[in-house]
């Protein structure tokens, strides 16, 4: 397996759907390509970061202020 | 019985079905829940989409609004956050034509001159690399890395990776086909990996955020 055909599979794998013999051409490619193992490890890295940091974030005044705003115009029918 | 499970699991009605059931029945507090649920999430597609914060709350307000308005349109084929975030994808893009004076706007714009491969920087990250930066500076850094990507993508990663939508529902929601939503994916991924390299690389010296260059200018990504 070239590092070409193990970037176009690297979403499978992260998304765990790939077959068992996918995964173990996948893991021997792992065992001879420091490059792909780097981009697998900071690629699952990146989505964590992003999973743990939730940017754009309503701050609680500003989500109540709008809920409220939302409800009041569906109870007068909007 | 292990194999039962997951099978009696699918066919078990989404929560919401019952709320939907239950505002269309004229019990408004429904949608109260139904807000209270989704409102973060929608406001999150609608900043990356608009990329503006007014526009965001505009876009949130709109989204629930109509889709209380048009219920009844509502088919109950797809999974009623689903539905809504089409709604709220819509109003973005509205919201972008008209600061745009009419132009044409949709979700794949810049994706075409997006093609080809990412370049891979290799460099290992040092082990937790976020220590190196305030919980407020790694804020900065993550909104300044995503915003050099093209809203098409931007939007794919945040339904599939941060919000955990499957491949399928975000492909309706933001109708597309599964293999464009899987495209995007991973260029979002590999390319948001490389642009946060520049700062989480193992043996990077920590600088302030305000001294550091765009990451779009960074990566010379197009925009």
């Amino acid at each position: 397996m070239t590092c070409t055909e193990f970037l176009a599979l690297l979403d499978d794998l992260i998304d765990d759907s790939v077959t068992p013999k996918m995964r173990s051409e996948l893991q021997q490619h792992l065992g001879c390509c420091d490059h792909c193992v780097v981009t697998l490890n900071t690629t699952r890295k990146t989505i964590e970061i992003y999973r743990s940091h939730e940017i754009y974030d309503l701050p609680s005044g500003l989500r109540e202020r709008l809920h409220a705003a939302i409800m009041a115009r569906c109870k007068k029918g909007c | 019985m292990s194999t039962i499970q997951p099978i009696a699991a699918e066919l078990e009605p989404h929560p919401d079905v019952a709320l939907v059931e239950r505002v269309r029945a004229g019990d408004v507090s429904a949608y109260d829940e139904l807000v209270r649920k989704y409102e973060r999430q929608i406001f999150r597609i609608a900043q990356h989409i608009t990329q503006n914060r007014e526009d965001a709350e505009d876009v949130m307000q709109d989204a629930f609004l109509k889709a209380y308005q048009k219920l009844d349109q509502f088919q109950g084929n797809s999974k009623f956050y689903t539905w809504l975030v089409r709604i709220a994808v819509n109003e973005s893009l509205m919201r972008l034509r008209k600061r745009r004076t009419g132009k044409t706007v949709s979700i794949d714009e810049d994706v075409e001159t997006e093609e080809g491969s990412v370049p891979r920087d290799l460099a290992d990250w040092a082990p937790d690399p976020e220590q190196n930066y305030t919980q407020a500076e790694m804020g900065r850094i993550l909104e300044k890395t995503i915003k050099g990507l093209p809203a098409g993508f931007r939007v794919v990663f945040e339904l599939r990776d941060v919000q955990g939508l499957s491949t399928e529902d975000t492909a309706e929601a933001l109708g597309l086909s599964v293999p464009a939503v899987k495209s995007r994916l991973l260029r979002a991924r590999l390319q948001l990996r490389e642009r946060l390299s520049r700062y989480f690389r193992r043996g990077k010296s920590r600088k302030p955020a305000a001294k550091e260059p765009s990451a779009a200018k960074e990566t010379g990504a197009e925009q």
